[in-house]
């Protein structure tokens, strides 16, 4: 599938955003796996054309980069944290069956063109462990039986909700919001994404009358503190 | 009896109410009234302020923010930046992910106040790709302060100009490393530079440019409204403040405690509700794979930078990963191991080479197929590689193994004949019922 003059348009637009126009490479590449599912050569050429570059120096970029597949990849992305608290709390267990049960291995896709499965490292969610992600949207506290589920949902067509983001979309539509090129209207999905990990000092400061000691948020207490000099 | 130390939420008081993250959320606490204090005050006054506060930077390294900010030279008639480090991707580390979903808008106050105090008018926020639902909520909410006039040209009539952008990674731990942050945001590959020249005199585009994490400017608008004198009444002389802590693992409420630093992993693990039931606690790090764990001796240490360098290991990110006596101390550092492998990024060669050479001795312990030697050896790799790469990654990498060897010395040693899967049920460790229960 050849570039667009439309997508190549997007990329002059992503670049112009930065001080220098290079800077806007990361993001333009995420346009272009939007395109196509994964960065082509035909992507990195029209990488190059925009910023002046050769496609040589665009590869290595691109090829630096984790999220960026030389191989197009399936329709949806999922991807289980393995890194040891995630791993070692049932993500290796999950990644395990999910693997076998889809038939295949790390970075492999689907039969169907459905999923392509991935181990990542951390995900910045421990609290939340074990960690999985579809199209890098958030999947909290995950098990071997939601995992099954999502998996088979999304390979069926059916809606699946991120525990901190929107309903499952696509791999190419989430690297299209990644690239910034427009609104994706989903902000607000979730309201505040506040699940009760995030919460939990919160409501353990609450049950205690521990008030916060923001003066201006609340009834700054000048008496109670945690002074430990 | 000693007394004990209060959770204290500033950054996350709000997080309750499911608007904390808009601008009327934020705005119906004060928000944004911080920025005519410090544009009354003038830039010099704002550095002031920020050092007299004591605010050490939250990324890990615990660098005095105030003096950060004063290393940025004045009047050189170069373009000066802010870059703020959104690429949490430390192991264990999950404070600044959900500090941006639920309470962007503390992030860019305290932008436009570290801004106009190094006189930058473009700031960035540089956030891992793999986030793509917070990428979307920082920019949303970077719009939303533009409309309100709070970005932009003449910021509330002040004559202070600044535009943000916010921008993302693809997945490269090494970015969370300040240089190879920068390296990426310039367009090149992740690699680190050399220090010096630092960033505050060579950064972005060889400008002057301040990189700080998002917690650590989240923090500024508070510091700048209350005053340094109330956000230093928190926490020990040499750790001042409020901190965002961690606890996950084989808790029974994992979760984000904020808390005055010093406070201790007993009554964070008191707050999070305990080991989980019938399970003890074996061992715990205090903020990430890069710091060397602890075992519940360390329990009452107050987690400050001081105390943590001195009970041998690194207060870090101060999200504690913790682990229950099911757990192979072997398979946890092998898998860190891989981590480190995984994320080199090629430019320095003990670290590049070492990663993989200890990745491969890891896993023979794993497999019981380690030998005695094997033991020294990976010691003498570990030291081959500290503080012989250009950046943090490399000592990192080399902090696990010899860490976990001073306590757990056993157990490496149990990895020259048994595996660690003959001394420990994997299936033990795993949270949720239904596994368990085959």
């Amino acid at each position: 599938m050849a570039i667009a003059e439309e997508t190549k348009a997007e990329l002059a637009e992503i670049a112009a955003r930065y001080p220098r126009a290079r800077s806007g490479i990361v993001p333009m590449l995420h346009l272009v796996q939007s395109v196509e599912g994964y960065v082509s050569q035909e992507g990195m050429q029209a990488v190059a054309g925009v910023l002046d570059l050769t496609v040589a120096e665009v590869a290595a970029v691109a090829t630096f980069y984790t999220m960026f597949k030389m191989r197009p990849v399936g329709e949806h992305h999922v991807a289980v944290c393995v890194n040891p608290q995630c791993g070692i709390l049932g993500g290796d267990r999950i990644w395990e069956v999910l693997s076998d049960e889809l038939g295949v291995g790390n970075g492999g896709t689907t039969d169907d063109g459905k999923v392509t499965l991935e181990r990542i490292e951390c995900q910045a969610a421990c609290t939340n462990a074990p960690v999985m992600t579809a199209d890098w949207e958030f999947l909290d506290n995950m098990t071997v039986e939601r995992a099954r589920d999502i998996v088979s949902r999304l390979r069926a067509g059916d809606p699946v909700q991120s525990t901190r983001g929107p309903l499952i979309r696509s791999f190419k539509a989430t690297a299209r919001s990644l690239s910034g090129i427009e609104d994706d209207g989903l902000a607000d999905q979730g309201g505040n994404n506040a699940t009760d990990e995030m919460l939990a000092g919160l409501r353990v400061a609450q049950a205690r009358g521990m008030v916060s000691p923001d003066g201006r948020s609340s009834n700054r207490s000048d008496s109670e503190s945690g002074r430990v000099k | 009896m000693t007394m004990t130390t209060p959770l204290t939420p500033v950054l996350t008081a709000h997080w309750d109410e499911p608007d904390s993250y808009t601008l009327d959320g934020y705005q119906r606490h004060g928000g944004y009234t911080s920025l005519s204090q410090a544009f009354a005050l003038g830039p010099g006054p704002v550095i002031d302020l920020i050092k007299e506060s004591g605010l050490r930077g939250r990324g890990g390294a615990g660098f005095p923010t105030g003096m950060k900010w004063s290393f940025v030279p004045q009047g050189d008639g170069k373009p000066h930046y802010l870059v703020v480090n959104g690429d949490e991707s430390e192991p264990g580390a999950c404070k600044d992910i959900p500090l941006m979903l639920a309470n962007p808008h503390a992030l860019i106050e305290g932008m436009i106040i570290a801004s106009f105090a190094i006189r930058a008018n473009h700031a960035f926020v540089y956030i891992r790709g793999e986030v793509p639902h917070v990428i979307r909520r920082m920019r949303a909410a970077v719009k939303q302060a533009h409309d309100a006039g709070y970005l932009g040209r003449d910021i509330l009539g002040s004559g202070f100009d600044l535009d943000i952008v916010v921008t993302c990674g693809a997945g490269a731990y090494i970015c969370g490393e300040e240089t190879a942050l920068l390296s990426s945001l310039e367009g090149f590959r992740g690699h680190p530079r050399l220090k010096p020249p630092f960033p505050a005199v060579a950064g972005l585009y060889s400008c002057p440019t301040v990189v700080n994490n998002v917690e650590t400017i989240s923090s500024v608008p508070y510091i700048v409204r209350n005053g340094a004198s109330w956000y230093n009444f928190f926490g020990t002389v040499k750790s001042p403040g409020i901190k965002l802590f961690a606890v996950s693992g084989h808790v029974n409420n994992p979760g984000i405690f904020e808390a005055p630093l010093g406070i201790t992993m007993r009554e964070l693990l008191d707050y999070a509700g305990g080991i989980r039931d019938g399970h003890e606690l074996k061992f715990w790090l205090p903020g990430g794979s890069s710091v060397p764990v602890l075992t519940p001796e360390h329990l009452d240490v107050p987690m400050t930078y001081e105390d943590m360098v001195a009970a041998g290991t690194m207060l870090g990110t101060a999200t504690a990963m913790v682990f229950d006596e099911t757990v192979s101390v072997v398979r946890a550092i092998a898998g860190w191991l891989a981590f480190y492998k995984h994320e080199s990024c090629g430019k320095c060669t003990p670290c590049r080479e070492g990663t993989w050479w200890m990745h491969q001795l890891a896993q023979d312990f794993v497999a019981g197929k380690a030998t005695e030697e094997d033991l020294t050896k990976l010691e003498d790799i570990c030291s081959n590689i500290l503080g012989r790469s250009f950046c943090a990654l490399g000592d990192a990498a080399a902090t696990p193994y010899p860490g976990a060897l001073k306590y757990f010395r056993g157990e490496f040693e149990q990895g020259t004949h048994t595996p660690a899967a003959g001394l420990f049920d994997e299936q033990a460790s795993i949270v949720f019922e239904e596994v368990r229960a085959k």
